[in-house]
């Protein structure tokens, strides 16, 4: 029964380190390209959600509504790059932070005065309901399997698009020298716009897919956004495969601190004592292991500025 | 001459006049109005300002100010209320971590605060204050119904709570009155989302049953994931589990459910009627507890005010105590410790004929309870 339970929860892990990679890779590639850091990403996850949970209302189809989260959120993407986003590439990162903070706040709000305060319900599609058999005699709720498949195809989709298409390498060469590629007569406006929709795009889905599993509500971008910052920091900002690999190891660290911190410190106190100490604890943990990587490779673990 | 002296007359009427209208009464509300927890003080702020509106007493004035569900933000609006406003009394607050940042220092200041939700423990025994009164309930009530009521089906229960003052009161409670095994005990992060590591926990736990505490929009998630995992170890749960402010967003997966209340739309009251019909009437929806116990919290200040004045604190206080108010959860009586002394339900969610759901009475877990911090509290 323990096999069971540790193939379940580390299928959980993976399953919360998928999520958070679809977060946390926007996030990388809009600073990796424009250098910008931008705080309103946990918006477009939330305005990913509400697309999704709306179109599914209105249509009944689960899958629409998905594909409006897409559309939704990488338009609404584009128009804050333009509007908004292009007049801050050239100031310090303190400007950025706050003008990405004040969108928040209007997303936020905006999301409030259409959609109300009270969630909104939004289910997972017929054919991926129920659960699954596992080795070991467990069993897997089937949607959280998919959502790994689905972060899977997005991180080879992502590695194809940057190593193997022509945006790729323009991705790429704005990374390595933003000035030169103007220089070289790309048009550097579109490509920012286009990597900046491509990022909210990948937020949206995000939202979309988490929103089925949890509650379509008002600020429910910004806890994952604080995770997906540790993953892009523990990853090395600006790379991809650092915040793939940082999205694993912070949704497995997670999960397992969860469940193993008060089971362990159970063998020493008192079992009530243990769950409350033990829970405080699982919930610093993935700072801890931030600064311990930190503390040895100050740039994260794949920094593409090195 | 004539005219000087009608001028006058008439001045000195007007003057009179405003004497005989005495200034009107502040209530400072702070409640959560934005982010994960808006739908809870939603329902607050939206049944107290029904409740004042539709009363005769037109003399009372609302600040109302959004805590975001954070504990300093809260301090700071409480101070701003107090030093800057003047109110006279004080509500609104949903989540007992707030109320303990707020409530001790509000009290000290002989400002008097009346809690139409949260009920801390540390606040009900011998930390109890003249200048609180709790409207809706101690903290442990919901949970000690539950446990039991828990004894009559079930031996070995799996208990999950967020891990903050609400509830760790919240498993204290429900484990005062079960007698069974304990198969886990898990405290989750406040506005968690994902319980994916707790459900296979449960799965492995051998439990017969799981009983949850987690308002809000972690209810909500904890439900729907719950409902796919595969596990068919039947849920219990508090009233706030399965409150109207998220049955929709949950659906089906709530069907069934059985939670404990100390009030319910079916309760059969002629002031519930009443609440019910306008609540519905004025925001196209159906009342959640916290919309209940706010409505209560209105009338039990209109009917203070009625009999006292709320600058004579010593008679206020006394008028606030008597509880002399149409409760929509029936009988109403504070017990020593400011903290009341009421029925607690057990309800099931079901489906009403036009597909919304909601909750219905079952049974009665407790009549005339009181709170286990009453007989530490010295008043």
């Amino acid at each position: 029964m323990f096999t069971a339970l540790l193939i379940e929860q580390l299928l959980n892990g993976l399953q919360l380190g998928v999520m958070l990679f679809l977060m946390a890779a926007g996030l990388t590639l809009i600073f990796g390209v424009m250098g910008l850091i931008n705080l309103a990403h946990g918006s477009l996850y939330m305005i990913g959600a509400f697309a999704c949970a709306t179109v599914a209302a209105a249509t009944g189809s689960f899958w629409i509504g998905l594909i409006a989260s897409l559309a939704a959120a990488a338009g609404v993407g584009a128009i804050i790059e333009v509007a908004v986003i292009r007049r801050l590439y050239d100031r310090d990162h303190l400007d950025q932070v706050l003008a990405t903070f004040a969108l928040i706040l209007i997303l936020s709000e905006g999301a409030r005065w259409l959609f109300g305060s009270f969630p909104l319900y939004l289910d997972i599609p017929p054919l991926l309901q129920g659960a699954v058999p596992l080795p070991g005699g467990g069993q897997y709720q089937l949607y959280r399997l998919a959502i790994i498949g689905v972060g899977v195809a997005v991180a080879v989709g992502l590695y194809l698009l940057i190593s193997r298409t022509r945006l790729g390498m323009r991705i790429r060469a704005g990374e390595s020298d933003r000035e030169m590629i103007g220089a070289l007569g790309v048009d550097i406006g579109t490509l920012y716009t286009v990597v900046f929709a491509l990022g909210a795009a990948l937020a949206g889905l995000a939202g979309a897919l988490v929103g089925a599993l949890q509650s379509v509500q008002v600020g429910m971008g910004e806890p994952v956004l604080i995770l997906a910052f540790v993953v892009i920091v523990i990853g090395g900002i600006g790379s991809i495969k650092g915040a793939l690999v940082g999205a694993v190891i912070v949704g497995v660290v997670d999960t397992m601190g969860r469940f193993l911190l008060p089971s362990l410190l159970a063998l020493t106190m008192p079992a009530s004592q243990a769950t409350t100490i033990g829970a405080a604890l699982a919930s610093m943990l993935i700072y801890v292991v931030m600064a311990l990587i930190l503390a040895f490779r100050p740039s994260g673990l794949f920094s593409a500025q090195s | 001459m004539n005219r000087i002296l009608a001028a006058s007359l008439l001045g000195l009427s007007l003057a009179t006049s405003s004497l005989a209208h005495a200034e009107p009464v502040k209530i400072g509300v702070i409640t959560t109005l934005s982010g994960g927890g808006a739908g809870l003080g939603i329902d607050m702020r939206d049944a107290f300002t029904l409740a004042i509106k539709q009363s005769d007493n037109k003399d009372v004035e609302l600040v109302i100010e959004d805590d975001a569900q954070k504990p300093e933000l809260a301090v700071q609006i409480a101070e701003k209320m107090i030093q800057g406003d003047k109110v006279d009394l004080m509500t609104g607050i949903i989540w007992s971590n707030l109320a303990m940042a707020v409530v001790p220092n509000t009290v000290a200041q002989d400002v008097i605060y009346l809690s139409p939700n949260a009920g801390p423990s540390a606040l009900a025994g011998a930390n109890c204050n003249p200048n609180y009164f709790n409207v809706a309930y101690q903290n442990d009530n919901f949970h000690e119904a539950m446990g039991q009521y828990a004894n009559k089906d079930y031996k070995n229960a799996f208990i999950l709570a967020p891990n903050y003052p609400a509830g760790k009161d919240a498993l204290t409670g429900f484990k005062r009155y079960y007698k069974g095994a304990l198969a886990g005990e898990i405290y989750t992060q406040v506005g968690q989302t994902d319980y994916a590591a707790e459900i296979a926990q449960i799965r492995a736990s051998g439990a017969d049953s799981v009983y949850f505490f987690l308002p809000g929009g972690m209810g909500i998630a904890f439900m729907k994931q719950y409902a796919q995992s595969g596990v068919n170890i039947p849920v219990t749960g508090p009233g706030f589990s399965f409150s109207q402010d998220v049955l929709p967003a949950i659906g089906d997966a709530a069907l069934g459910v059985k939670n404990s209340a100390t009030w319910s739309k079916d309760l059969d009251n002629e002031a519930n009627k009443k609440f019910v019909e306008a609540f519905k009437a004025e925001y196209k929806r159906l009342p959640s507890i916290y919309a209940a116990q706010s409505w209560d919290t209105a009338n039990l200040i209109l009917a203070a005010l009625s009999k006292a004045d709320v600058k004579d604190k010593d008679a206020f206080r006394a008028a606030l105590k008597a509880a002399d108010f149409q409760s929509v959860r029936g009988k109403f009586v504070f017990n020593n410790n400011n903290h009341p002394i009421q029925n607690i339900y057990v309800r099931e969610v079901v489906k009403e004929a036009d597909g919304v759901l909601t909750n219905k009475i079952i049974a009665t877990a407790f009549e005339d309870h009181k709170d286990a911090y009453a007989e530490k509290c010295s008043m």
